[in-house]
């Protein structure tokens, strides 16, 4: 019995100062393996009578199961030690800097007409495109622009020469404002129409706030009830929308253009300093779009009753929505791929613009 | 269009403040630009009293000044000869702004003496024209009064008019428009007639009456051209920033900015004979007074005498009939021009003038014998002289347009009700004849409205009188469900837009032009598209390909420090003249490195390998059939012949990628490896959407997949894919995926062939494979190797 009781005794004591796992396999071995001493003494059992191999048999297996929790308890302990051991080596710098990423940008002229889409998107508008190059036709004649009329030369236009004839009327032009898709849409389907047509126009300008090329986005409703009224309520929920400022008084002012009459300019509020414009509740003005209701002799042009149909149509500059929306100084910085400008005023790929997901997210994560 | 309020107010009869008067204005559609008073701005001035005056002790003409300006003594050295003690002038302090030497006033010496200012002459500072001495103001003008007190501020309004409002290129339009705003009373004018029997010795015919219908010729004898211009008319003028010249081209200047009317005025003696208005024969030569010569052509009108064409009609005098100082008798023309015939003309041959201007949009056609009565007036009043009976040629028998305006139509088209009371007080008030006719008002255009073509203008004037912002705002009916917005053509452009950016391009605009001399080897043999009217030499032709551009954009990064360089563009390129002769692409260029130098040494140089796959994910962004693309090695010539490709789906070119040709990039001055594709949107086909947008129904394989390696030895010559394409079609069924693992040439191998090492993956479908299922398996990928492109397998 003490016997038994001191190889309990021991073979706790040699478990609890096991240094690793290897040596509790070890002493497991020694005392539950075949030839075990725990073991041993099991094989004696059966000399026992019955009373005593009862009472002994208990006894062994009480202390077998002590060792074997006290084995299984060193063994985690050991394992967990071993393994910390392990991984305080593996121990890297993690300060180091990642890998770097190469994470590209949406241009701003894009991200606008994202905007500008899920905005028209919402009030029914579809999405009509039409050439670069026009001929003198949809971009004027049917305009209500016939060859001499004064705003021929208000739009410096570029003209293409034609290799089929040298005569100056049939030389293409670089369309001067997205208004020919106006046409192109009314050529091909009957109202009710409401469309905008974002794209690339032209004219020989170049400062600051003119290049030879910047885009626009027009606008288009013909059916047989839209009015004045309609336009403003249109165009103001646009600029509110667009700018998302809270509060946005707009302006209007009599102007002309050959396809639209009446027609006006639209002026939003903003506020001026030295060095900061705010679009929203100012003492200044910022013209920013121009409109009007559609002139008869357009709709006429298209073959459109203009007794039976009305409607209205405008026109936008994206790249100066760009400029005042995200504080961008140069409209000529938009055209020249400047790897830092692109990074710094571009937006992130999956920053994508929706009315129920919200138009922006204020440049999101800068890589 | 400038003016001053006191010209304003010659028309207007207003009590309206300047900033009322600018605000209506704007209101009205006459936007105003700029409100400058003149000496506002001009600060450093003052007026000051001469207290003593001493010769120069170095000079015979300089004077040395004490001036009091009420402030303190200073010290002027002064050279005009009318200066006395006790004189009171305007004093220039030390950093006043001269506007006639465009400089600022300085300390100076002058030949040794201490001068801390300038007494100003009217020139310096604006005020007039005089420079024989310097300006002496009533003794009892104060000392020490800016020049906006002393002066008479008479600001000056800069509005800018629109081309259906020729009317406003007078003072007199703009007046009527305001008051007609409800600013004020138009003034009736005042001008008297001056008849007289006396014959006129020059008569006027007129032999094209659709290019000219009316030419009013008035001959004043002896007039004296030397006079002063009037100083109100000079100021007027100068304030609009004309020159004052003579006065008769003044009271010219003067009457076509007041009632937008333009005038010549010829010097009588030096006509030939009769005037005859007619067109020009062809190549008839003229000479304008700016000493420019031009060959006409026989749809430019010319007012003509027996010399020839002494005046383009409307646009220009010629430079041997005018007027000069000493010019005695003139001979006074005011006609009627056709507008388009006006601007043709001035467009053809590219003169500019204010005739032009206004006679190309619309000058009033019954104000020519107006005009001359009022012109005939000025040159009396001004130069004197004996006038003689007024000569006309045509008529002034113009018929205004009428047309109606129907209340109804008016609340239909803006949404908002205006009594046809109101209405009529409107056109009214403009000049227009009014008349009710059941439910429409007839009204009858003012002849200065040369723009009234029917209803819409009409409606259009009284829109402009209520005041655009009283119109109430309503937002657009949303009675329907809207329609997609955006197409699946035009959605996936989006898309394919932020998958390059999410590939880690940047996303840039170019110009749709580019320069001829880098687009050349671009066209892919098109005919360049050629701009008539470049902006600049370097922006001469619609780009061919978007790759041009990207790579100016390449080369000025790397030339500023940045050359690892990812961009990418998607718009247009051009192969023709006609509208739509135009390719949507989706171009990139990649060059440098992947990133920087960095401690994981990952970096490596963009290759041809990145490009191609660039324009594979495009296409499948761009939700085109991926897998069925098939290379071929024939991209355009600006690649790398060895190492560029074509992706294409039956015979339509998709994309090309690869590295850019080394000459090409040599001419753009770029001396690193740049790789670049073009993905031609438009070729990809659409998803068909007649079978809806479910997708194939996912079959999976209990079985695990099973990979194999077999590596074959080919000819050199032949192309990875094939072997792919053969190895993926040795069994349809099983053989789910085919990649290469290695490609090896050199020892071991023979000069012409190469090794390619496929790793193949077989699916098991119905049951796991056995060891012999597998051999079946492989040796048919190798007997399609073998037959299809002549491979070997290689020795395990």
């Amino acid at each position: 019995m003490e016997n038994i009781e001191q190889l309990k005794q021991t073979t706790l004591k040699q478990i609890d100062e096991a240094s690793d796992v290897k040596s509790l396999e070890d002493i497991k071995v020694s005392v539950m393996g075949k030839k075990g001493a725990l073991t041993e003494e099991m094989k004696k059992l059966a000399l026992l009578s019955v009373e005593e191999k009862k009472q002994m048999g208990q006894m062994l297996n009480v202390i077998k199961s002590e060792i074997e929790k006290a084995l299984e308890t060193k063994k985690q302990e050991l394992f967990a030690k071993e393994l910390n051991e392990k991984l305080a080596k593996e121990t890297i710098d993690v300060t180091l800097p990642i890998r770097e990423e190469n994470i590209g940008r949406i241009h701003p002229v894009s991200k606008i007409y994202e905007e500008v889409v899920a905005i028209f998107g919402e009030m029914g508008f579809e999405v009509a495109d039409g050439p670069d190059i026009e001929d003198q036709f949809h971009n004027f004649n049917a305009l209500n622009t016939p060859a001499n009329h004064p705003a021929r030369q208000m739009q410096d236009t570029f003209y293409i020469t034609n290799p089929e004839s040298d005569n100056f009327d049939d030389s293409y032009v670089v369309r001067t404002q997205t208004s020919a898709v106006q046409i192109r849409t009314m050529e091909k389907k009957q109202p009710p129409i409401r469309i905008i047509a974002p794209g690339r126009t032209y004219r020989s300008d170049y400062d600051a706030t003119h290049t030879p090329m910047f885009h626009q986005v027009e606008g288009l409703v013909i059916d047989k009830k839209t009015s004045f009224a309609n336009l403003k309520g249109c165009l103001y929920d646009f600029v509110k929308t667009f700018f998302e400022v809270d509060e946005l008084p707009v302006r209007y002012r009599p102007s002309y253009f050959p396809f639209t009459e009446p027609s006006a300019e639209m002026d939003i509020g903003c506020k001026k300093s030295k060095t900061e414009l705010k679009i929203g509740a100012g003492d200044d003005w910022l013209e920013i779009l121009g409109c009007g209701m559609v002139h008869p002799n357009v709709l006429k042009a298209c073959g459109i009753d203009p007794e039976e149909y009305q409607g209205f149509a405008f026109g936008l500059g994206l790249d100066r929505l760009a400029m005042l929306k995200y504080g961008i100084p140069d409209l000529r910085t938009f055209f020249e791929s400047d790897v830092r400008w692109l990074k710094h005023y571009g937006f992130m790929p999956l920053d994508e613009s929706s009315m129920t997901g919200g138009l922006s997210n204020n440049g999101g994560l800068v890589r | 269009m400038k003016f001053t309020i006191s010209w304003l107010k010659e028309h207007l009869d207003t009590q309206a403040s300047v900033d009322e008067i600018a605000e209506t204005l704007t209101k009205i559609g006459l936007e105003v630009e700029e409100v400058v008073n003149p000496f506002e701005s001009m600060e450093g001035f003052s007026t000051a009293r001469i207290e003593e005056v001493e010769d120069h002790p170095d000079s015979d003409h300089l004077h040395v000044l004490k001036v009091n300006d009420g402030n303190e003594i200073l010290q002027i050295v002064c050279g005009a000869p009318n200066v006395k003690k006790g004189m009171i002038g305007v004093l220039a302090h030390v950093g006043a702004y001269i506007p006639l030497f465009n400089e600022k006033i300085k300390v100076g010496k002058v030949r040794g003496v201490e001068s801390f200012g300038m007494m100003c002459a009217e020139d310096e500072i604006g005020v007039g024209r005089d420079h024989n001495g310097i300006i002496e103001l009533p003794q009892t003008a104060p000392i020490g009064l800016s020049l906006a007190e002393v002066y008479k501020a008479d600001p000056v309004i800069e509005i800018a008019i629109t081309p259906n409002r020729a009317e406003c290129l007078g003072v007199r339009g703009v007046a009527r428009d305001l008051a007609a705003a409800g600013l004020g009373k138009l003034k009736p004018l005042n001008i008297t007639k001056h008849n007289s029997t006396l014959e006129s010795p020059i008569k006027v015919k007129i032999e094209d009456f659709k290019a000219c219908p009316t030419y009013v010729g008035r001959y004043i004898k002896g007039v004296n051209n030397k006079a002063e211009t009037p100083k109100w008319m000079k100021d007027r003028l100068t304030a609009i920033g004309l020159r004052s010249i003579s006065p008769l081209v003044d009271i010219t200047n003067y009457i076509n900015y007041d009632m937008a009317r333009p005038l010549h005025v010829f010097d009588a003696d030096k006509l030939k004979g009769d005037i005859c208005v007619r067109m020009a024969k062809d190549e008839e030569g003229f000479i304008s007074l700016e000493d420019k010569v031009y060959n006409l052509d026989n749809q430019s009108l010319g007012i003509c005498d027996e010399e020839g064409i002494q005046c383009l009609a409307g646009i220009m005098g010629g430079n041997s009939k005018g007027c000069s100082e000493d010019t005695v008798n003139v001979f006074v023309e005011c006609a009627s021009f056709n507008p388009v015939c006006i601007a043709r003309t001035g467009r053809k041959f590219q003169i500019d003038s204010d005739s032009r201007y206004r006679y190309e949009r619309w000058v009033d056609p019954k104000s020519n014998i107006l005009g001359s009565d009022y012109a005939t007036d000025l040159i009396l009043q001004i130069c004197g002289g004996e006038v003689h009976e007024m000569v006309m040629a045509g008529d002034e028998n113009y018929q205004p347009v009428t047309t109606y305006i129907r209340p109804e139509r008016v609340k239909n088209f803006i949404g908002m009700e205006v009594s046809a009371a109101k209405i009529k007080e409107i056109l009214t008030s403009l000049g227009f004849e009014t008349k009710e006719e059941g439910d429409r008002i007839l009204a009858t255009a003012p002849t200065w409205r040369g723009d009234i073509e029917g209803e819409h203008d009409l409606i259009e004037e009284v829109v402009r009188m209520i005041g655009l912002d009283n119109i109430k705002a309503e937002s657009m009916p949303k009675s329907y469900f809207p329609a997609q917005t955006l197409s699946l053509a035009q959605r996936r452009i989006v898309t394919v837009k932020h998958e390059l950016a999410a590939r880690g391009m940047l996303e840039t605009v170019t110009w749709s032009f580019t320069d001829s001399k880098l687009a050349k080897d671009f066209r892919k043999g098109n005919e360049p598209i050629m701009v008539c009217n470049p902006i600049t030499a370097e922006m001469d032709e619609m780009r061919p390909s978007v790759l041009i551009n990207l790579l100016l954009g390449c080369k000025n990064n790397i030339a500023r420090g940045y050359s690892n360089v990812s961009l990418f563009e998607v718009g247009p390129e051009f192969y023709g003249v006609k509208p739509g002769e135009q390719k949507l692409v989706a171009g990139g260029i990649r060059c440098g490195q992947t990133s920087k130098k960095h401690w994981l040494k990952d970096e490596r140089q963009f290759d041809v390998f990145d490009a191609k796959a660039d324009a594979l994910a495009v296409i499948a962004a761009a939700n085109g059939p991926y897998d069925s693309v098939r290379i071929s090695l024939d991209a355009p010539s600006y690649y790398h012949p060895g190492r560029s490709g074509a992706f294409r789906l039956g015979a339509n070119v998709v994309a090309y990628f690869g590295e850019v040709h080394p000459m090409i990039l040599k001419q753009f001055g770029i001396k690193q490896r740049v790789v670049a594709f073009e993905v031609f949107v438009d070729n990809i086909p659409l998803p068909r959407t007649s079978q809806g947008k479910a997708k194939k129904k996912l079959e999976l394989s209990q079985f695990q997949p099973v990979d194999k390696d077999m590596a074959f030895i080919v000819d050199k010559t032949v192309k990875a894919d094939d072997l792919i394409a053969a190895a993926k079609t040795a069994d349809r069924r099983y053989i789910s995926d085919v990649r290469v693992f290695d490609v090896y040439e050199g020892e071991n191998l023979s000069e012409s062939k190469k090794s390619i090492a496929l790793s193949i993956t077989f699916q098991p479908i119905e049951a796991t494979f056995s060891d012999q299922d597998l051999e079946v398996l492989m040796s048919k990928v190798e007997q399609a190797a073998k037959t299809k492109c002549n491979a070997q397998l290689r020795d395990a």
